[in-house]
């Protein structure tokens, strides 16, 4: 960590970049971090564009410490990160096509999320540009003898977001998944930029549903930062039922599935109903079975219904009383597990190098996890355990929902019991001039971050970076070796976001 | 999960409503939407749904039509894998640019007669990614749609109110496929 501290402490350090410093650095000196990354000394956390900037936010070894280290690119390019450290490829190459920044050195220059059907090239760039003629997407070769192809999507066989996958295969067996996304590509970053904090909440908030709490959560962590905001306490608290019960709720949803793509519709039809009435709880408590634009920028939107607590409590106790029978019954099905365990394996070594958060991570040994590492308010005053395993199989992804299930549970219990009174939001107000801020929040999935720079009230520039970036390139490691049909399992398994990638 | 099995068949069901006094709408509407559907199709009604850029918010809700609650399935509709399959497409998001084609193609592969219900405020008009460069901004500027259902997302309650609306107007004599009258709309 001495030498990425060292690199930045000789930066340039940028005023008014909050909770955590932003330096701007040297082409040599980013070089050095992207070697620091190489060597497995600190995490990418995130590499996004800018109008002639990158920046790239990293954390040392311990999980702790945060930089943003950025980049001037005054002949519009940079170098390329992803040519010593992979996790950084898709990135770039994203900041390629949306900004017209050049990773000099990059290997893979193929265009991302621009899948040749915009109306404009580099729509992010300071000059948008007509597109010129786009070569076919060149997916990656396969030699071999006996070797097929299968291409999926981007229409889905089940009620799913779309993406391509590109599938070799050698007889049952996949020799090779390549990844095609960027087809639910909505450009929020360009709806960002000039919109109000409000309008920006929203978008935040509907960047990929499932974790619209998260998002919500993350990207207002980041206006707090920027303008210096405290939040109620009991915002605070509010805040974080909101994000156990979306937890709570993604996790008997994922359970169910990944089990019903094994064809054992049983705990799916169980794990439906808890599902279904964590949501009805929501909804009786905020309003709305999501939770949606609940968690603004300076505390909550609304308190919770006066009853909310006891329709909370209820959910929990049909939970309490179902939940060990499930859990029995998936760990007792030998058709199931079949199935389920040493499918889909996933290793330490890659789980570290592309730093997966959430349950990708957890199975597979990685400990991080947002609530701990950074421990945002409440967190810092609850009581609760990170789960970790280590076969990084679909069967340890279920357990480790099973586990965060069994926690989210306790969280709720001293959210509720702890509850303080008082105000549930501030005013937020911002001094004329520039601020940025950097927010983070541990969603069902993993750590969503967000960045954003406003001027006065208006943001000029926001980023949201979904854990999935860094769980995609994964899911393709993961099923290698694996049998065609194991796929949707695996998938499963992982869910990961295709809006929340594809912006 | 013997024990599992036996609880189901002895415990009463949890699918909505038990007809109880202050929740007879869900009742209502079951019965409502029962008899529509096996006057018109029989008992069976497809639906293929494609997500043509939505947040996967409305993709949620979507799915909880077929939990124990909802139960989809006992109106005889029931959602299926391809679109060759499908009676209707229930299509969702703004619309990105880089889903238009694949929309239109899915359109295209849906066999005659077909009805295209437009789910969530995005599909309606773009909603608010409406100004995006990668958003054409509404269903119904790609495929002829017969029913939008607003809400962001609409609950699971609305879109059966929505699907019900569809039967009854289908029913009633509305065309169904490329209709060139204006889409009716659902307001939740």
């Amino acid at each position: 960590m001495a030498a990425l501290a060292d690199i930045i402490a000789q930066a340039r350090r940028v005023d008014g970049h909050r909770p955590v410093p932003r330096a701007v650095v040297t082409p040599g000196a980013w070089r050095a971090v992207a070697g620091e990354l190489a060597a497995g000394h600190a995490t990418l956390l995130g590499l996004w564009g800018d109008t002639g900037a990158v920046h790239m936010a990293v954390m040392g070894e311990a999980g702790r410490d945060i930089n943003v280290v950025s980049i001037e690119c005054p002949g519009g390019n940079f170098p390329s990160v992803g040519a010593l450290h992979p996790p950084a490829i898709r990135l770039e190459r994203t900041i390629q096509s949306l900004y017209g920044l050049e990773p000099i050195g990059a290997a893979d220059t193929r265009p991302w999320l621009d899948l040749g059907f915009w109306d404009v090239q580099h729509p992010l760039s300071a000059h948008p540009q007509q597109p010129g003629e786009q070569s076919a997407y060149a997916f990656l070769p396969v030699q071999g003898e006996g070797l097929h192809r299968i291409p999926v999507g981007p229409v889905h066989a089940g009620i799913i977001e779309p993406g391509h996958f590109r599938f070799t295969a050698n007889g049952e067996t996949v020799v090779r998944l390549e990844q095609r996304l960027g087809y639910v590509h909505k450009g929020i970053e360009s709806l960002m930029a000039g919109a109000t904090i409000e309008k920006a909440a929203q978008l935040a908030g509907r960047t990929s549903g499932d974790s619209t709490v998260a998002y919500a959560l993350a990207f207002a962590h980041a206006v707090e930062a920027a303008l210096n905001i405290a939040v109620p306490p009991r915002a605070q608290y509010l805040r974080a039922l909101m994000a156990e019960l979306e937890r709570l709720a993604n996790h008997f949803g994922d359970i169910g599935a990944i089990c019903n793509d094994a064809s054992f519709t049983l705990m799916h039809a169980h794990c439906g109903i808890l599902r279904e009435r964590i949501l009805r709880a929501a909804d009786a408590c905020f309003g709305h079975r999501l939770m949606m634009d609940r968690i603004v920028p300076g505390g909550v939107a609304r308190d919770i219904a006066t009853d909310g607590g006891m329709r909370v409590q209820g959910a929990l106790s049909e939970i309490r009383w179902r939940l060990p029978r499930l859990i029995e019954l998936y760990d007792n099905t030998a058709s199931l597990q079949d199935r389920t365990v040493k499918t889909g394996v996933v290793s330490a070594e890659l789980v570290r190098q592309f730093g997966a958060g959430g349950y990708v991570g957890r199975a597979s040994g990685r400990a991080f996890d947002a609530r701990k590492a950074h421990a945002y308010a409440p967190y810092d005053r609850l009581e609760f355990e990170v789960p970790i395993l280590t076969a990084g199989d679909v069967n340890a992804r279920v357990w480790v929902r099973i586990r965060e299930v069994e926690q989210s549970l306790a969280l709720v219990d001293q959210i509720l019991a702890r509850l303080p009174d008082g105000a549930i939001v501030v005013p937020v107000t911002a001094p004329a001039g520039m601020s940025e801020g950097l927010g983070l929040a541990e969603g069902f999935r993993g750590d969503v971050l967000a960045w954003l720079r406003l001027d006065g009230l208006r943001v000029v520039r926001c980023h949201l970076r979904d854990p999935s970036w860094f769980q995609w390139p994964l899911l393709e490691a993961a099923i290698e070796n694996n049998i065609v049909a194991d796929f949707p399992l695996c998938n499963k398994s992982f869910n990961c976001s295709y809006s929340g990638h594809d912006l | 999960m013997r024990r599992t099995l036996f609880e189901g068949l002895t415990r009463s069901p949890l699918t909505e409503p038990p007809p109880s006094a202050d929740d007879t709408a869900l009742a209502e509407l079951a019965a409502k939407v029962d008899g529509a559907a096996r006057r018109r199709l029989g008992r069976s009604l497809s639906i293929r749904e494609v997500d043509a850029g939505s947040c996967n918010g409305c993709e949620l809700e979507i799915h909880a039509l077929n939990n124990a609650f909802y139960d989809l399935e006992r109106f005889g509709l029931r959602f299926v894998a391809s679109p060759r399959h499908a009676d209707v497409l229930m299509v969702t998001g703004p619309v990105t640019k880089n889903m238009r084609e694949a929309l239109r193609r899915t359109y295209n592969a849906t066999p005659d007669p077909k009805w295209v219900v437009a789910v969530g405020d995005c599909a309606f008009d773009g909603g608010i990614f409406a100004e995006s460069y990668a958003v054409v901004g509404g269903v119904s500027s790609v495929v002829p749609v017969d029913l939008h259902i607003r809400g962001c997302p609409p609950r699971p309650l609305d879109l059966l109110k929505g699907l019900l609306a569809l039967l009854e107007w289908q029913s009633g004599g509305g065309p169904g496929r490329g209709a060139t009258n204006k889409p009716f709309q659902f307001l939740s």
